[in-house]
């Protein structure tokens, strides 16, 4: 493996400009981990107008270092308040706000922080040394294997997150409905766009994601939802101990194996690694009846996991161009603006990009690390400024960004319908993440669909026949038919479950 | 690091399910906030209005020409999706009646349309006044009426970040925002 490129990334990172926005990144991402209401792909979809000014790997390094970060801050409210900032520190809140509850609070920071950083750090090398050997493999595919890629990565997606399965599905076929209007690049017909001009350009990504993700957070929250304060446990000391750090170091060990690993399937990410990572350490633990009750080892295991998932789902949107959760929808479309394609050429034409970004993240977890145990007090002050007061100005942000990028106002309503859309389908159950990803993989599948069938000279059967799309064709039925498998077998987990309990 | 004897992703497969549980239950003790579900009503509703733009999309695309398999016209993909839409959705109306995933339009979401109007207005206003009277009038009305602070923070508060936004917009970025001064 030739490793110039790889250190000639670490030369990228260290370019002033670049350490800073990775910086500004992980700052943003402890804070709004923090602060409730707003998660991560809200504020990264408010931020994108912002990308437009800087360069592509400036502009990556800052909204991945929002993304990890977020891991980070996520903690401290669920350790703290109680309040898991993000969903993949939900888990977290078991043991965590056990032992804040015994004056451990700092032990359980302490130990988050250093999983993390450890849970991050493995999977960086990781993704050091796989992504290479994937983009490589996924040089041979050819237009009909991406078609099927594409659609199977709508279908994980929708059929994994929480949430109603077909109202997912439903979500993402508009999302790929919505990708369709404005001008045909095959046959040049307009499609859907009545007679306007600002449609026949097509959506842009920007509006949608500001909307759908940013916008509709802020009317979804406006609801009096989050608006007491709480009062934080008080953090003492957040070195932990040698017994406790001994404790942990298993779990962190698993953790970031298991984040490693899920965190590059599509749809799994942080959420289910956090979650297996826990189960794991309680089945595997002498006493696990003291998980709940303040385990060390129940704080560190999903912490390692969930920051070791969110570095390792960068694994197929930087290898096969097939975002693995909404977010990484959010990093495609960030790309796309950069005009920079996501996909197997990215490390051979893009190296600074991809490398770039890769080890922006060493740097980003090192600060990540500095944040949260010298300089935790910090954070959890902050804890106390009123989601009140941060609405409006996240409102005007957005409203003023969408409006900077074209400078057309058109953009600000489009903006807001889709917040209210976005609004709208989280109070009738629907999740707007999967139409986002729809609608970003949306013109890739379908013009590789029909690039397929003009190779197979209109015979659809091409794209079972040829050997990898056919596998993949074959996984796509096998994710859609899962549901209905596990319908059939009801009795056998149910006897499982009551098995546990014996235990 | 790892147990040879168990390969990670096995084992939590099936503990696992007892996990689901626990995080559920914590997850709707935290979402005690979240009024109580619509009912099936809604949830017809919500299933007829995807049906709606499912049947919209197939009758748009029809009438942009479906092609052949060999020659795809534009209308091809579209109306395929449109199917799948049309599908999905009648399966959601037989099928989701009794799911509570919706949630009661309640007083509270009176709000949230006050903080749509005010959006609404920006929009409406900034091509014409500027960005800072705008700004301004919806920073003020959702601290003081949607975010209930006292008048003395509103105003501070509100005038303080509209001045942070001019120096950042407009004297540092050097964005071409509409504005008064």
């Amino acid at each position: 493996m030739d490793i110039s490129p790889i250190l000639d990334g670490f030369g990228v990172v260290l370019e002033p400009t670049n350490l800073l926005y990775c910086l500004i990144g992980v700052i943003i991402g402890m804070l709004i981990g923090v602060l409730p209401g707003l998660g991560p792909g809200a504020t990264i979809a408010i931020l994108l107008p912002i990308t437009y000014g800087i360069g592509p790997v400036s502009a990556i390094i800052m909204l991945a270092g929002i993304f990890y970060g977020a891991q980070y801050g996520g903690t401290i409210t669920s350790v703290l308040l109680r309040l898991p900032g993000e969903a993949s520190s939900v888990v977290t809140v078991f043991d965590g706000f056990a032992l804040a509850k015994q004056g451990k609070a700092g032990t359980a920071l302490g130990i988050a922080a250093i999983g993390s950083f450890i849970g991050g750090t493995v999977s960086i090398i990781g993704l050091t040394l796989v992504a290479p050997v994937v983009a490589g493999f996924a040089l041979d595919f050819g237009p009909p294997e991406y078609a099927a890629l594409g659609i199977l990565g709508v279908l994980l997606i929708s059929s994994i997150g929480n949430g109603n399965k077909l109202k997912a599905i439903i979500a993402a076929c508009v999302g790929l409905l919505i990708a369709t209007v404005g001008r045909d690049t095959f046959t040049g017909a307009e499609r859907f766009t009545f007679g306007s001009l600002n449609l026949a350009e097509g959506i842009d990504f920007i509006p949608i994601a500001m909307g759908l993700f940013g916008l509709s957070e802020i009317l979804y929250n406006l609801e009096e939802r989050h608006n007491q304060v709480h009062a934080p446990a008080k953090v003492g000391n957040v070195w932990p101990s040698r017994k406790d750090l001994g404790q942990a170091s298993g779990a962190i060990g698993r953790g970031s194996l298991i984040g490693f690993v899920l965190g590059v399937l599509p749809g799994g990410g942080a959420v289910l690694s956090s979650l297996a990572a826990y189960a794991l350490e309680k089945r595997r633990a002498k006493q696990p009846e003291r998980f709940g009750k303040g385990a060390v080892e129940g704080v560190a295991a999903p912490e390692t996991a969930n920051n070791a998932a969110a570095t390792s789902s960068f694994i197929p949107l930087l290898t096969l161009g097939i975002p693995a959760n909404a977010t990484m929808a959010l990093m495609f479309g960030a790309l796309l603006i950069q005009g920079i394609q996501p996909g197997p050429q990215l490390v051979t034409e893009h190296p600074d990009v991809f490398w770039g970004v890769i080890n922006s993240m060493y740097i980003g977890n090192i600060l990540l690390l500095i944040m949260s145990i010298p300089m935790v007090g910090v954070f959890v002050r902050i804890l106390r400024v009123r989601p009140a007061i941060m609405a409006p100005i996240t409102v005007l942000i957005t409203l003023l960004g969408a409006y900077t990028v074209r400078n057309q106002v058109y953009d600000i309503f489009l903006v807001i319908a889709f917040g209210v859309l976005g609004y709208l389908m989280k109070k009738f159950g629907f999740e707007p993440g999967p139409l986002v990803l729809a609608f970003v993989l949306g013109s890739m599948i379908e013009s590789s669909a029909r690039q397929g069938l003009l190779i197979f000279g209109g015979d659809p059967t091409g794209f079972v026949t040829r050997p990898i799309s056919g596998t993949i064709f074959a996984l796509i039925l096998a994710v859609a038919a899962w549901p209905l498998i596990r319908k059939a077998l009801p009795r056998k987990t149910s006897v499982e479950r009551v098995e546990e309990k014996i235990k | 690091m790892s147990d040879p004897t168990q390969p990670p992703g096995a084992a939590p497969e099936q503990a696992g399910l007892d996990l689901q549980e626990e995080t559920e239950r914590l997850q709707a003790e935290l979402e005690e906030a979240r009024p109580p579900h619509a009912g099936p009503i809604s949830q017809i509703a919500a299933a007829v209005v995807a049906l709606a733009v499912g049947v919209f999309g197939a009758v748009g695309s029809y009438a942009l020409g479906l092609g052949r398999l060999t020659q795809p016209g534009p209308g091809l993909w579209p109306f395929a999706i449109s199917v799948v839409i049309i599908v999905l959705s009648a399966v959601l109306v037989v099928t989701g009646r009794g799911l509570q995933d919706t949630e009661r339009f309640s007083r509270s979401s009176l709000l949230t349309a006050a903080g749509l109007v005010t959006l609404v207005g920006l929009a409406a206003l900034l091509p014409v006044i500027g960005f800072e009277i705008p700004s301004l009038l919806l920073m003020f009305i959702w601290l003081r009426w949607l975010g209930k602070e006292s008048w003395r923070s509103s105003i501070v508060i509100s005038i303080g970040a509209v001045a942070a936004f001019y120096v950042l917009f407009v004297l540092l970025l050097q964005i071409p925002l509409p504005r008064l001064i």
